[in-house]
């Protein structure tokens, strides 16, 4: 049995312009000390898919599917049970640091209510375990630190107070919603090392939200490439980013700037993210896929195995020749080396 | 400067550009001395007809305080900013309204620099309106429409509001008002930093071939080196408002001098997993120091895996390294 299994998730919103469907029909399983990346643009319901594995939808929202944990279903569990699970064996970091701590309560209080709360510990043992946190996380002068307000930290202490406080139960899955979006890049490096080693020591499995494909190649087992809501590319890392065979995946490894690149026009996609509540009935990419095929915008293409590597689940028309033989024809174009 | 075509008089010549904001009610008595947050501290830099000079650093270091400070819209402490050889250091605000016309700003936040309450044609006529009071509403409206064409939006939206569009839409249009009158240098203060990675390449495509069309000088700002190296010519690395490095591109990113650049350079994360995972990182140590108390000497010493004794006690002067590169550090 794997540590986490999600079935089929999805995740709809009532909205005034009628029903929307932010996320459609993902599924993953993943395993101990195992990490899983979802990347994709603003829009592709990437944060709403986790919040809806944590139960933390907003109240017009509604999740479907099935998100196991060790055989338990999260979604359908009573709110109850649910708290004993979440924060506990299943923590999360939000994305950002300032508005996701309290801003009234010191970080002491805010890091013992959790093991107060999950593991009935007194304040005293709470206080010396959340201390231990902190200092697992490389946080200078702990013991004086773990008196102050949220605003008295930098961004990245304050990201790090919020790794440390979703360690505090040392839980079997961590999700992890762009922790590192708001950082600058020298920071960033400071907590993608120290997650990778917390990882190490405690075997946690990562579920790592994130738009930058970098922190993807150098964290991530498995990489899920969303967009409009929906699965294009699923597989290992390696596949992904050495193989790409969807269109959007490609277009995306394109796009990113690189150091070592030349002068040449960088390869962008053309148009705009789509408008989730009105949405193509094929393939959401469709109209800024440089590829597309009459059916793409009519009929949905079938997420399945890729005929070239078992590994990597794919939902295209196209076959993957034609993919990377296109793509290459683009850079040709464009005057970009291939 | 280094390698880029040019002619004698620079376009903007900055020389050692201070702004230090005072921080008023600290304490309740009136004779404590007034403490500065010293936002940019000492900076000079020329640039030249159509090139681009790009600025890198982290949140605080600067840079953005620098892109106002150009234009005036932040107070200037010391120092001088000379735009065509006229120096513009408490100049009135009719000769920057002159000025003004030559040069442009490109803001950070696409939706948040344009006015909820006026249309695209609005919008991006205003500067017209300003600067080209004599222009028939007939010409006016042909330029708007003309300008709009040009950075990717179509005639219909004309007379729709900034919230009917998405970021990289909004950013093309802060780009047809900045580029409307025809300037010869825009400022560009992190253009593309909130759009996402697809959108990023079509408005740095769009900057580039605008440039090369209009015969363009760009000041652009950045955090992101990969997206500065792919528009610049020079780039001037700013740590906690000091230049640390500044070169010219090719000799920024194969031989990077300053201790800085090298750290931030090897921190940024390659889409690539074998040379992610296989590469070993030169990490900082810690958090930007306070603007407020700043560092003695050298103010990156404090993050710097190299810092000797020495580095505490004087400021290194930005000084020639290598033939394309100037580096403010005492070790090299």
């Amino acid at each position: 049995m794997h540590l986490m299994e999600v079935k089929q998730l999805g995740v709809q919103f009532q909205t005034p312009d009628g029903l929307v469907s932010a996320v459609n029909g993902i599924s993953f399983a993943l395993d101990r000390g195992k990490t899983l990346g979802i990347v994709g643009e603003s829009g592709s319901g990437k944060s709403q898919s986790v919040l809806a594995i944590m139960g933390l939808l907003a109240t017009n929202g509604r999740a479907t599917g099935q998100v196991l944990y060790q055989g338990q279903d999260l979604i359908s569990m009573p709110t109850q049970d649910l708290n004993r699970i979440r924060g506990n064996r299943v923590a999360m970091i939000f994305q950002d640091p300032m508005t996701s701590l309290n801003p009234y309560l010191t970080v002491e209080r805010q890091m013992t209510e959790v093991l107060e709360f999950h593991k009935g510990m007194s304040r005293k043992d709470a206080r010396a375990k959340a201390l231990q946190a902190l200092d697992a996380v490389k946080m200078p002068e702990a013991a004086k630190r773990i008196m102050m307000y949220p605003h008295e930290f930098s961004g990245g202490m304050r990201q790090r107070v919020m790794i440390a406080m979703s360690l505090l139960c040392e839980p079997d899955v961590l999700i992890a919603d762009e922790p590192t979006t708001a950082l600058d890049v020298t920071v960033q490096a400071q907590i993608l090392i120290l997650m990778r080693e917390l990882q190490r020591d405690f075997g946690t499995a990562i579920v790592m939200i994130t738009h930058d494909l970098g922190v993807v190649a150098g964290l991530c087992d498995e990489v899920m490439v969303l967009y409009g809501g929906q699965v294009m590319e699923q597989g290992d890392a390696e596949s992904i980013f050495y193989k790409p065979s969807h269109p959007y995946t490609a277009g995306l490894l394109a796009a990113v700037p690189r150091l070592e690149g030349g002068d040449a026009p960088m390869l962008a996609i053309p148009g705009a993210p789509p408008n989730m509540a009105r949405l193509p009935a094929g393939c959401p990419f469709t109209e800024r896929c440089v590829m597309a095929l009459p059916q793409c915008g009519t009929v949905r293409p079938v997420f399945a195995p890729a005929a070239h590597d078992a590994h990597v689940l794919r939902a295209c028309h196209l076959n993957i020749e034609d993919v990377t033989q296109n793509l290459q024809r683009l850079k040709a174009q464009q005057g970009v080396a291939a | 400067m280094t390698g880029a075509p040019h002619s004698v008089q620079p376009l903007l010549s900055v020389k050692n550009l201070r702004v230090h904001f005072p921080i008023r009610g600290e304490s309740a008595w009136p004779w404590t001395p007034t403490r500065f947050l010293k936002a940019v501290d000492g900076v000079s830099f020329d640039l030249h007809a159509g090139e681009t000079l790009g600025i890198v650093g982290e949140s605080g270091c600067g840079k953005s305080t620098l892109a106002r400070a150009l234009l005036n819209l932040v107070p200037l402490s010391d120092g001088s900013v000379a735009w065509h050889g006229d120096e513009m250091r408490g100049a009135s605000p009719q000769a920057w309204q002159a000025k003004r016309k030559a040069v442009q700003m490109i803001f950070q936040d696409p939706l948040a620099s344009l006015d909820p309450r006026m249309t695209v044609a609005q919008i991006i006529g205003e500067p017209l309106r300003t600067h080209c009071p004599e222009l028939s509403s007939a010409q006016h409206n042909e330029r708007v429409l003309a300008m709009m064409l040009r950075v990717g939006l179509t005639a219909q939206q004309i007379n729709r509001y900034p919230h009917e569009f998405s970021g990289g839409q909004c950013q093309r249009i802060g780009i047809a008002r900045a580029l409307i009158l025809k300037p010869q240098v825009v400022i560009c203060d992190e253009p593309v930093s909130a759009l996402d990675v697809s959108i990023q390449a079509q408005i740095i495509n769009l900057l580039k071939e605008l440039q090369a069309e209009m015969g363009l000088a760009l000041v652009f700002i950045a955090h992101d080196l990969a997206v500065v190296k792919h528009i610049s010519q020079r780039v001037m690395v700013m740590y906690l408002g000091r230049a640390m490095e500044v070169a010219h591109k090719h000799a920024l990113y194969d031989t990077p001098h300053h201790p800085y650049t090298q750290a931030l350079l090897s921190a940024i994360p390659v889409p690539d997993p074998r040379i992610e995972r296989g590469k070993t990182l030169q990490l900082l140590q810690g958090d930007l120091p306070s603007p407020i108390n700043q560092p003695s000497g050298c103010v990156f010493r404090t993050r710097c895996p190299k810092a000797v004794a020495q580095c505490a006690q004087d400021i290194p002067p930005l000084r020639r390294v290598a033939p394309q590169s100037q580096s403010a550090c005492i070790l090299d």
